[in-house]
Parts: structure tokens; sequence; C-alpha cells
């Protein structure tokens, strides 16, 4: 507890000091440059950089293989319907820890808080990337007009509330990095309100996402298209997002491991082991609403094509066998398998969104969309960038590690 | 951490308002008695391949002029450059000519999908496309069950491209410029309900020349955009998939059940947060 004084000067007299000196010390990078993921990570974004303006400039088909049928690629598909599945994770924590009063996941919060946040403020910049006109960006939201009719109407109101939702539940964090102590007070203060409304967002939106695609009936491939398209996004979001936890979990142990307590430590395996229960029995409702949609929809004539052995990998290898491995595992409480399991899952879950978005969307034109090169390439400087802000907010706030003691002192 | 319940009241408040925004959520709707759109008829009997309307609509629209030819087993589409294109089709009765251009349904799927209502049904029946609100987004195209709402990929400011009816000549009292222009009189246009009069006599009175329907008018809930052909539509290049009832239908299921969510999801939380709070004050002792 004596350390957190030492790490937070301005906590401690932030009276005397200006914050401006504080908040230029805490631009400046921390620890080394040269490492592995920079070396990578830094070409790629600077490629991704150019592409961006090139894209700006000449066109999105400059550097999109976007078509006339298929206008919704890789960087709708990937970044944003399949990146936003693996932020559920963030309004189920809240669930458990907040709603349910699970204490035992505490510790994790406010590391999957940050990541869905994040993860939402990079995925709508990448849809500003894939929008024609993004100016006009606004325009649902200032009311030139409000489509209500409109799931995305919805979708991107959703996204945008749950956005302001999500910052204010991590920014006791930030008020304690800040060492603002009223600021935080009033702001946890808020923090039952903001979740409760954030979790009802994510219900409506998770399901929004998939809704998005009800009205493209013709397009999507009967095994991928039906009614329940809403409601298996949600329930898939849940062990999506509890995978994703686990995965950054393992990693984050690993990357950053001298923020993080001796306790915690400690109790991480149990998390996990708490956490693979949820999943098997989310993946188990899905699996089952999956198989009764299936039958329902009177579809066997399809499974003896591609496109049918292509759907059983997706289910009973992405699915049903990461279920059993959950399963099992929290039997036998084999963390091994339990990480297994959630790498499983998380690939089960772009295989099933790009099915539904990209792989068997238009599935019958002559020219089939492949996203070129330097879409992959911008995704990934999405993706670098969003993990840089990650790295750089968890090595300055106390994400990982302990809350500042004045924080203890004031209960 | 007590429940703050002021702040909480202030939450359920803004629910309240987004579900006050959301009070029309639900598909643009129009009872059948009520339409009095118009539209336009296309006699395919009649329509010789000339393309006259094609150049019509090109130069009327700024567009480059048409330089391919409908050609049999050739599909030509139409594009961001070209609204309009006709088909050719060798059938059991000969050489059969098909237009293909927007439909201007009754109750659209690019309308309903539209975010900004940049892509509207007018009342007088054509749909057409504002490019101050459009923001690019696109789910129009995913949306149109007949892919007609084209994407200028190459274009820093791109344009949705797609017939409009020209709304501005209709507006003017005029109609559009391709039934303007067509020399053989085989587009009519007028109020959708005398244009399936005159398809339905026409039928009534040549059985042997047309199949007895009118592609259109159930078609995506009708469309202001009807066909009168010689042959059933699946020879004839049409999509076979197109259901009865209206697009936007499919997604109101679920718009209507999003103010039930926001209804009654916070107090079930609130709720389960209630009677869990023991819970925290038991292992907050074993923890501290």
């Amino acid at each position: 507890m004596k350390m957190s004084n030492m790490i937070y000067p301005i906590a401690k007299d932030n009276d005397g000091k200006s914050i401006w000196k504080f908040l230029v010390g805490e631009f400046k990078p921390k620890g080394k440059l040269l490492t592995p993921f920079n070396i990578i990570s830094l070409p790629i974004m600077l490629l991704g950089l150019v592409l961006i303006i090139i894209r700006f400039w000449k066109g999105i088909g400059s550097i999109t293989n976007l078509t006339q049928e298929v206008p919704w690629g890789l960087w709708i598909g990937f970044d944003v319907v399949t990146g936003v599945a693996f932020a559920g994770g963030a309004y189920v924590l809240t669930f458990m820890v907040y709603i349910l009063n699970m204490h035992k996941y505490h510790s994790i919060i406010r590391i999957t808080v940050l990541n869905g946040f994040l993860a939402y403020v990079f995925y709508a910049g990448a849809l500003l990337l894939d929008l024609g006109r993004p100016w006009n960006v606004i325009n649902p939201i200032i009311g030139n007009n409000f489509g209500t009719s409109s799931v995305l109407f919805l979708v991107a109101w959703h996204f945008l509330l749950y956005m302001i939702a999500q910052l204010i539940e991590f920014s006791p964090t930030i008020a304690e990095w800040l060492g603002a102590k009223r600021a935080r007070k009033i702001l946890s203060g808020m923090t039952i309100a903001t979740v409760i409304f954030g979790i009802t967002l994510s219900t409506l939106h998770q399901s929004g996402l998939g809704a998005l695609y009800l009205m493209a009936k013709d397009k999507i491939h009967p095994l991928w298209y039906s009614e329940f398209i809403p409601i298996m996004f949600f329930i898939s979001s849940i062990f999506a997002g509890l995978s994703m936890v686990i995965f950054e979990g393992t990693i984050s142990q690993k990357v950053f491991f001298n923020q993080i307590s001796e306790k915690n430590h400690r109790t991480h395996d149990d998390i996990l082991h708490g956490l693979s229960k949820i999943c098997s029995v989310a993946m188990f409702a899905y699996f089952f609403l999956k198989v009764i949609v299936f039958i329902h929809g009177k579809h066997w004539q399809y499974i003896n094509t591609s496109m049918g052995y292509w759907y059983l990998l997706e289910i009973l290898g992405f699915v049903l066998l990461p279920m059993l491995l959950f399963f099992s595992s929290y039997r036998t409480r084999n963390i091994f398998m339990i990480k297994l399991a959630s790498i499983i899952t998380i690939l089960g879950i772009i295989i099933n969104r790009l099915n539904v978005t990209v792989i068997g969307f238009r599935w019958d034109v002559d020219i089939r969309y492949v996203p070129s090169w330097m879409e992959f390439v911008v995704t990934l400087t999405v993706i670098f960038t969003e993990l840089w802000i990650f790295r750089w907010v968890v090595n300055r706030m106390p994400v990982l590690r302990e809350s500042p003691s004045w924080v203890n002192e004031e209960k | 951490m007590g429940l703050d319940r002021r702040s909480f009241l202030k939450a359920l408040g803004f629910a309240g308002a987004t579900i006050a925004i959301g009070k029309s959520f639900g598909a643009p709707q129009m009872k059948e008695s009520d339409i009095e759109f118009y539209g336009i008829l296309y006699d395919s009997y009649r329509c010789g391949g000339c393309q006259s309307c094609e150049i019509a609509c090109a130069e009327a629209h700024g567009l480059p002029k048409p330089i391919d030819e409908p050609k049999i087993g050739v599909q030509r589409k139409t594009d961001e450059t070209r609204r309009v294109v006709v088909n050719s089709y060798k059938t059991s009765k000969g050489e059969v000519y098909i237009r293909k251009q927007c439909m201007h349904c009754n109750e659209p799927a690019c309308a309903a999908a539209c975010l900004t209502q940049a892509m509207h049904k007018t009342k007088e029946g054509p749909v057409i496309w504002r490019g101050s609100k459009c923001m690019g987004c696109r789910y129009c195209m995913v949306s149109c069950p007949f892919d007609i709402p084209k994407f200028e990929y190459y274009s820093a400011n791109p344009k949705i491209q797609k017939c409009d009816m020209c709304y501005d000549r209709i507006m003017k009292g005029g109609i559009p410029i391709c039934v303007e222009i067509c020399p053989a009189e085989a587009i009519i246009f007028g109020k959708r309900k005398d244009l399936i009069k005159e398809a339905r006599k026409r039928i009534l009175e040549n059985p042997t020349v047309y199949v007895d329907e009118i592609y259109g008018e159930h078609e995506a809930g009708g469309t202001g955009f009807l066909y009168l052909t010689p042959n059933p539509i699946n020879e004839l290049g049409f999509s076979t998939s197109i259901q009865k009832s209206s697009y936007p239908e499919l997604s109101k299921g679920f718009l209507f059940s999003v103010p039930t969510v926001f209804v009654l999801l916070p107090p079930i939380l609130l709720g389960i947060y209630e009677a869990t709070r023991n819970n925290q004050l038991k292992e907050g002792d074993e923890n501290e």
C-alpha cells in the first residue's frame, strides 16, 4: 500500500503540483521502445495510415474489393460486427459484479470495461472509414433526419450511449490516476445506474447487430439466415465476450505481470474456472437454439453441399467442441484446457460473424467478394492502435494494480 | 457502493426519452386502399429493346451514354453510371426485352433501412435519394431485395445512384423522361391503381399474349413499377425468391421489442441488485 503513494505523486499532494506538468510527463513513453510488438505494429500502422489517406482521397473502391452486390465487407463484418461481440465481456462482467454481486470477479472488472470501451471507440472509428460520406455521420444524432424505422439508427444511438456509459463506468479509474478525490466519489456513485443502463443498451445492440441483416433475407445463405439472428447474436456475445476476457486476461497476466498484486495473481485461476462454467452454459443454450432453428427451417437439403460442410464445421468444431472443453475443464479444473477452449471459441465467433456478414452473404453471385490485402492492413492498423492506447492506459492508471491508498481511506 | 437513487432516476429518464424518440419505431406503414402512388407500367410485349429510355435517362441525369446493346445471354446490370438497363431473353415466345431499374416499392426496404431518411419514399410514390442526409453507409444496398441502389466506390464524395422516377419532373407536373421518350409506348405513367386496371384489361383482351400475372402487384408488398410479360417471370431473369410481403416487415418484430426491453430490463436488473446486496456485505466482510 505504501507503494501506491510513490506511483501517484499528485494523488498525495495534487494541490501544490501543476496538473499539466503531470499530464505532459504521463504522455512520455514508459519502458523500452524496441519491443517485438512495437517492431511489428509500427510499420503496419504507418502503412495503414497511408492507405486511409488514399481511401479518403480516391474513394473506398481504391483500397477495398467491395462490389455493388456486397457493399459491406471486412470492415463491417469483422471490425464492427465481430469486434463488438468480443467487447461483450464488459456488460456480462458488470452484470456479474455489480448486479449479482459476485465479488470474486471484481479484480478484472476494470480491465474488462477498459477493453470494452476501447473496442467500441475504435470500432466506431473503423466505421467512419467505411462511410462514403462520413461528414454526415452526425445526421442521425442531430435529427437530419431521424430514421426511426431503421435498425441501424437504433444501433448507432445505442453505440453512442453505451460508449458514454462505459466511459462513466471506467471514469473512477481516471479520477484515481489524476488524484481527483471529489470527482471520484461522484463518478463511482453513478456506477450502478450506468451499469443498469449499459446492460440494457448492450442487450439491444448486440442483438441489433444481428437484426441489421433481417431484411437481407434473400441474400444470406439459408443455413445462417433465420428470424432468430438477433437472439443468437445476443447469446453468442455472452460467451464471445467471456472467452475474450479469458484470453486477454491470460496475456495481461504475463505482459503486465509486475502490476498485479500477489493476491490477484493467486485468484486468477479461480476466476477463469468460474468463467468457464458460464461459457459452457451459454454455449449450450446457443447450440440448442441453433439445432432448433436448423430443424425448424428444414435445412437438411443444404447439408450435403460445400456450404453445408462449412456449417457443420462451425457448429460442431467451434461451438460443440469448445463447449465440451469448457464443461470438462470446469469439472477437472484444467486451466490450460479453459484457455484452449477460449481460443477455439474466439475463432468460432469470427467464423460465425463472417459467415453471416461476408462468407454467406451473396454466396450465389458470380464475382465473390474477397477482401483486398489493404483492407486487412487497415483492420490491423485499427487493432494495433487500440492496443497501443490500451497499453498506455494500463501502464499509467490503476486498471490492474491496486487503487491508491486514499481510495480506501475514504471509505 | 450504495445505490444513488438520483442518478438512477436520471438514467431512467434518459431511457424514457429514448423510448419517446422511438415512438414511431417500425416500418412506414400504409394500407393498400390508401395507396395513391404514382407508378409505371412496363409492357415488355411492346418493348423493342431500342434503348431510347436508357439514352434519355443518361442524358437527363448527366450520366455517360450507354455503349453496349442488349444481347441474349448477357445480363446487363444497373450500376453507378446507369439507372436503367434493357436486357434481352430468348424464350419460347421469341425474343423478349425486360427493363431493370428501381421498383419503387410501396414499403421500400432501402427507406426503412436508412437511418437518416436519405432514401425516402415520397408521398407521390417515387423513392428518392437525398445527398445532404446520406452518410454513405450503404445499408440501403444491403437491404434492397432487388439490388438497386448503387454506390460510387471511386469518388471522394460518393453518391447513391438509382432511378428516382424523375421525381423533379413529376413535381413540375411532367412525366418521367423514359415514359415520354419511349417510341413504342411500352411504358406508361399514372396512378398505380389505374395502371393495375390497365394491365388487367390488357391481359383479359390478349390472354394468349400475356401471362396472367402482374409482376410488382404483390412482390415485396407491392411495387410502383409494374411488369406485363409474355412469359413466366422465372424465364426472364427476375429473382424468384422475392417474398410477397414487404421487407421492412422482417425487422418489425425486433424494433417493437426495443421499447419493451427498455421498460422491463432496468427494473429487473435493479430488483436483482437489491436482492443480492446481502451477498456483497457478507463477501465484503471476508475480503476486507
